[in-house]
């Protein structure tokens, strides 16, 4: 289904495109050789250059330029050998030299694509249309000091990485799935932290309406500073509900930048960018080009790790998975080396039902993450191993499992302990189905009179009547015989 | 090229300086004429001839990633007009 708004004249559609600021991971900035640590005592990671004292020229950092190859060879995108810094020119309190040192018509990395993973097991593919490598501004605090604000510039300078999307994004939920998606890859690649609320990851949001079926793009407007997926999806929403009515009421989307609040749930004009778009770009006088050659982007593209898309073709291919829960099992690298422990001379659809289904269910209603969770994939797999030799039942291995999780203990001592081992004795079996039988005569004739959904309350009881233990495909087979003969 | 009084004004605006209205007219003329002389710099064929970026055919140069810098917040705030918890103060600038 696609995604539409239905107006008082007919039903509308969304289009979006992403731009994303990822902080690349580095020691130190882009320019300069203060550190790129978050946190610190304020405008104690400043150098000189990126307070923009005069006579000091900017310096590139080797590391930034390679987490921006290798960022774009994940994406799958062209690397431009040669590209250019620009200044984008502006006027801001944070940012002390009055340009950001960017890059406008030649970007480091060029075309390249993302593949979403729906929740209904489908995949889309997404155009990534550029990277490139920019500065990032100071942070302002305006809750210290009544009517003024405080500038610090620990953050200004600092590697980003802004990636944009074509505009190829049709729903928020394809929004939200992109954004998790190119987090998941920047993790995998170790370029980004991918920590949204430590701005690690800044998303502004372009959305445009218009029309079912109609072709051509209209005004877009851009909401800067969305901080979260949830937000992102929300964000587009109300804009897009805000534009339909706009249009409908005969007015006209005016192209601005808008600002996403939302404990309102709206969005608002931000009056002070209305300049903004005049950013005289012009090529930075103190960097030279940056000249890639191949040798460098074979370098990078040798350590390259097995990416989500890869391993969740694999995990498919190797482990018979769903589409959905290899995808699951891939976002986070962490996640899917736990699954590979537990599957490893197992049965892959097992281990991935109960990685997914019951310890990331219980991990994360006890508000645990994986390196935290008191379960090892070792103890996950000694416990699927007691399930598939028929020690125990999948209905104990439920409650072992949930033991496990408050104890910790291993999977073993605790059937041991407990007396849980499934009972495989017929002679044991039979004695309590005789009891179940014994007592309820009329439902025994209900059944061989043709009843057989009964029969599932039979084996109810009489597992009921063994603590559970009971194998269930015995108790089912005696049952039969017993009472159907 | 000529630049009007309304482009001079934008350009004023964009830099946050401050031009008053009856300088505006006089600025645009010499701008215009600083603009005509650059452009005489068109007159020459370029055709076929690349971009030069430095006259001494040099490459950017690369430094590795380490923290060689920072840690003096005296001298980045010395030019300060005004400062609190280490911090430059400025005019509030929010939305």
């Amino acid at each position: 289904m696609t995604y539409a708004i239905e107006g008082n004249t007919g039903r509308w559609t969304v289009v979006v495109g992403l731009e994303v600021h990822a902080q690349v991971v580095s020691e130190s900035k882009l320019f300069s050789g203060a550190s790129a640590c978050y946190g610190g005592e304020p405008n104690d990671q400043v150098s000189l250059v990126d307070a923009a004292f005069p006579g000091l020229l900017p310096v590139i950092n080797a590391h930034c330029v390679e987490q921006a190859v290798r960022t774009g060879l994940g994406l799958r995108a062209r690397i431009n050998r040669h590209s250019v810094f620009a200044r984008k020119n502006y006027f801001y309190a944070d940012l002390p030299q009055g340009y950001q040192i960017s890059q406008f018509d030649k970007p480091i990395v060029g075309e390249g694509h993302l593949v979403l993973d729906m929740p209904d097991g489908s995949s889309r593919t997404v155009g990534i249309e550029r990277l490139h490598l920019e500065q990032d501004a100071g942070k302002s605090i305006h809750d210290q000091v009544p009517g003024a604000s405080l500038i610090d510039l620990n953050r200004a300078g600092i590697a980003l990485m802004e990636i944009v999307s074509h505009p190829d994004l049709r729903a928020p939920d394809e929004a939200g799935a992109y954004l998790r998606k190119l987090r998941s890859i920047l993790r995998y690649l170790g370029t980004c932290d991918g920590n949204m609320e430590e701005g690690s990851l800044r998303c502004d949001v372009n959305v445009s309406v218009r029309r079912e079926g109609e072709e051509g793009l209209r005004t877009r407007c851009e909401i800067k500073n969305v901080n979260s997926v949830r937000f992102v999806m929300q964000a587009i929403e109300v804009e897009a509900r805000r534009q339909v009515e706009v249009w409908e009421s005969g007015g006209e989307v005016l192209q601005e930048t808008r600002l996403f609040d939302p404990s309102r749930g709206e969005t608002r004009s931000m009056r002070s960018k209305e300049h903004a778009h005049d950013y005289r770009y012009f090529p930075d006088p103190d960097l030279l080009p940056l000249e890639l050659d191949e040798e460098f982007i074979s370098k990078v593209r040798a350590t390259l790790p097995e990416l989500p898309d890869e391993k969740k073709e694999r995990f498919i291919a190797d482990y018979g998975l769903t589409p959905y829960d290899a995808s699951v099992l891939v976002v986070d690298q962490a996640n899917a080396d736990f699954f590979e422990e537990v599957a490893k001379d197992r049965d892959g659809k097992l281990a991935a039902n109960w990685v997914i289904n019951n310890l990331f269910g219980a991990l994360s209603k006890a508000g645990l993450s994986l390196a935290e969770s008191p379960v090892t994939s070792g103890a996950l797999g000694r416990l699927l191993d007691l399930m598939t030799s028929d020690v125990i039942n999948g209905r104990i291995a439920k409650d072992v499992f949930e033991i496990m999780m408050e104890t910790g203990a291993e999977a073993e001592a605790i059937v041991e302990e407990r007396g849980l081992r499934q009972v495989t004795d017929t002679g044991a079996i039979e004695a309590a189905i005789d009891e179940v039988i014994a007592a309820n005569p009329d439902k025994v004739e209900e059944v061989r009179s043709g009843k057989d959904k009964l029969l599932g309350w039979f084996v109810g009881q009489v597992m009921k009547g063994t603590g559970g233990k009971a194998n269930p495909a015995v108790v089912n087979d005696l049952l039969r015989k017993k009472i159907l003969g | 090229m000529a630049l009007d009084k309304t482009t001079v004004a934008n350009i004023a605006f964009l830099a946050r300086i401050d031009i008053p209205e009856d300088r505006q007219e006089t600025l645009a003329r010499e701008l215009s004429s600083i603009l005509t002389w650059v452009e005489q710099l068109e007159q020459v064929d370029t055709q076929g001839v690349e971009p030069m970026a430095s006259v001494a055919n040099l490459a950017l140069s690369w430094r590795p990633d380490a923290v060689t810098d920072g840690g003096c917040v005296d001298d980045v705030l010395s030019n300060a007009p005004e400062k609190n918890s280490n911090c430059f103060v400025v005019p509030r600038m929010v939305e």
